[in-house]
């Protein structure tokens, strides 16, 4: 369980980043967390002028469910029924990746993967691959997990040329931490 | 009907989670979506949502919104003259 | 780029096995009926896409035990995979390295939205809370075919079971695996019935993809998976060929987290991706088996995207989904296997329920099925999050 609760934890996240972007607090927590978690890197990493290539490759042990809950309250009592297009509209994970190519305009490739637990080797080929077969120039990838205030994300950026080696050692090193 | 526009803008600003927004900063007839409050497409359904879970009113069709969440005075005059509860 | 495709199995609401579908779909015969198999208030008003067989005789196909734990997702799910394996003629699952990718978007929910709320009094119903996780669904469907290999599972709306495709051929190209197993499976449940009812993009008639008067999608279930291996496999086995899996992209169209946008720029590029891929020009598809949802926004987004890649020389096209609905995370599935089918038997589809041509351009779908040398099939998906992919099959 992390300490901060998460409305706290991503408000103050929100303004630490200094983040000026009024859609964000339409999205569900999932998408905060990965849309944040992407700024951070993309803020310092994005061309505005230009399109940029840079391919999502994101994923997490619990899906939306976390969303898909407050959805299923929405539709329980059979008294008061009122189904909630905005919340709908998050119950599936893919969506947080969605928000970032909005934001960014970002028309590549994106994926999002459902595994129990993160697999450094999976994501590495997975961005290896689209590296070295000059699909793209870069890909952001992450790990974005929230349930039930229990959260965790993990994003980081592969390139070309860089400081750190892209391997799986590193990337679980830089995970654990 | 004053405390009626007092009361959907209220309601608006929980109901899609316009942050720092207050009631004070939406005007009678500003528009809502577009560049006003700059509501979107999904904003709309949930409005349509509202009309029924508070006033008991059903839109059949999406597009009949477009005129009635024009601004806070529109959706206003609709509802009192259409809600059942 | 070609990856033979060996095997495959479907189950939808036209038909239980591939020869039933096919034999549909050459008869015109929808799948489109109202509910019978569960409670909503939408029953009346809604036409939806599905099979007409209860959990407990799915069950029973798979000979699973009474006290089992698979939600209506893995039962569909397993027996189209278990078809596909069969199709493929192959004996031993392990004997080659060898993987599964499943796609879903609901998962174990059907369940769960049953039992929810008596999880804390009811212990006959606990068993489905770990049947919930998609991932869940994925193993369930291994187990089923005895894979020891690698699982995972996709999930990105309605372009899910293209994405599955897409990485089973790359996994299999780069020779990380020599055979894998890939689809998608999605059942009907109230979760998505209500959703989608409140975006009111639910028709109360029959879909009538790319007419003017469209007023939305009937949802479906169904799941469908094919079996693709390397030549390798192959030739060794001297496997038959059922087609080739010889073009595909994605890309994310950056506009909405539910709508397309207008001039369909995601579905430009995925299309764009998938032919530069393939290596043929948009010339050479003969058939395009359409998203066609018959929403108002997406038909209109897709057309624009078609005459953008094909100019005034669009090939013939149809959507399937006044046929069998829109199966969500399965959809590309489904289609893969007709659009093979296409392949196999020279034909195309007919676009039901069309009569007035769309006013914003001069796009007619095929309006009957029609026999004519097929070479390149494209098949397109989009799904929310603005995920956009294309696939190309070939014969050769």
């Amino acid at each position: 369980m992390n300490d901060v609760l998460f409305p706290e934890f991503i408000k103050n996240a929100s303004k630490t980043i200094g983040l000026e972007y009024p859609k964000f607090f339409k999205m569900d927590n999932l998408s905060k967390l990965a849309f944040l978690g992407a700024e951070a890197i993309l803020k310092d990493n994005i061309d505005l002028e230009n399109e940029n290539d840079i391919a999502l490759v994101f994923a997490n042990k619990s899906s939306s469910l976390d969303t898909d809950v407050k959805y299923q309250d929405s539709i329980s009592d059979t008294e008061n029924y009122f189904p909630s297009p905005a919340v709908f509209v998050y119950t599936l994970p893919n969506i947080c990746v969605g928000e970032i190519s909005i934001k960014h305009q970002l028309k590549t490739e994106n994926a999002f993967f459902v595994f129990d637990d993160f697999k450094p080797d999976f994501m590495s080929n997975y961005a290896s691959y689209l590296l070295e077969s000059g699909k793209t120039e870069k890909v952001l990838c992450g790990w974005v997990e929230y349930y039930k205030n229990e959260y965790k994300a993990f994003v980081y950026l592969v390139e070309k040329l860089g400081t750190i080696a892209h391997d799986k050692q590193n990337i679980q090193t830089l995970y654990n931490k | 009907m004053e405390a009626l526009k007092q009361e959907l803008k209220s309601k608006i600003i929980e109901v899609l989670n316009l942050e720092d927004i207050a009631i004070e900063d939406i005007n009678d007839n500003d528009p809502l979506f577009g560049d006003g409050l700059g509501l979107d497409s999904i904003d709309a359904l949930e409005l349509i949502v509202l009309l029924d879970k508070e006033y008991g009113i059903r839109l059949a069709d999406p597009k009949q919104g477009k005129a009635i969440f024009e601004s806070i005075e529109t959706m206003a005059a609709y509802i009192a003259e259409n809600r059942t509860k | 780029m070609k990856v033979a495709i060996t095997g495959m199995g479907i189950i939808s609401s036209i038909g239980n096995t591939v020869e039933e579908n096919f034999h549909s779909l050459v008869s015109l015969k929808t799948g489109l009926s109202t509910i019978s198999n569960i409670e909503t208030i939408h029953k009346d008003i809604i036409k939806v896409g599905e099979i007409k067989l209860t959990n407990e005789q799915l069950a029973e196909q798979l000979n699973l035990p009474s006290d089992n734990n698979y939600s209506r997702t893995a039962l569909l799910g397993a027996i189209a995979a278990k078809q596909a394996v069969e199709n493929a003629k192959i004996s031993d699952m392990n004997a080659y390295k060898s993987g599964l990718i499943s796609a879903t978007s609901v998962g174990g929910m059907d369940m769960t939205e049953k039992y929810y709320y008596e999880y804390f009094e009811n212990e006959a119903c606990q068993k489905y809370i770990t049947s919930h996780d998609i991932g869940d669904n994925s193993q369930k469907i291994a187990n089923c075919i005895g894979l020891k290999g690698m699982v995972t599972t996709i999930s990105t709306a309605c372009s899910s079971a293209a994405n599955a495709i897409m990485l089973g051929a790359r996994l299999i190209q780069s020779g990380e695996l020599d055979r894998i197993v890939v689809g998608g499976t999605d059942a009907l449940a109230k979760f998505t019935i209500n959703g989608f009812k409140t975006l009111m993009i639910l028709s109360d008639d029959y879909n009538a993809p790319f007419d003017n008067n469209r007023k939305g999608l009937n949802l479906g279930e169904a799941a469908a998976f094919l079996v693709l291996e390397s030549e390798t496999i192959v030739k060794n086995e001297n496997k038959e060929v059922l087609a080739y899996v010889t073009g595909f992209g994605n890309a994310n169209d950056a506009f909405h987290q539910t709508a397309s946008s207008e001039n369909g720029d995601g579905a430009f590029l995925a299309m764009n991706k998938a032919f530069k891929m393939a290596k043929i020009q948009p010339s050479e598809i003969d058939y395009i088996n359409a998203h066609g949802t018959a929403t108002p926004n997406n038909d209109l987004s897709e057309g624009r995207a078609i005459i953008r890649i094909f100019g005034e020389n669009v090939p013939d096209f149809s959507s399937t989904k006044p046929f069998t609905g829109h199966t969500l995370a399965a959809a590309a599935g489904i289609e893969a296997v007709y659009s093979v089918l296409a392949l196999q038997n020279n034909v195309v589809y007919p676009n039901l329920n069309f009569k007035t041509n769309m006013e914003e351009f001069n796009l007619t779908p095929q309006l009957t099925l029609k026999e004519k040398e097929i070479h390149h099939v494209l098949s397109n998906s989009f799904g929310f999050g603005g995920n956009c992919s294309t696939l190309i099959f070939s014969k050769n």
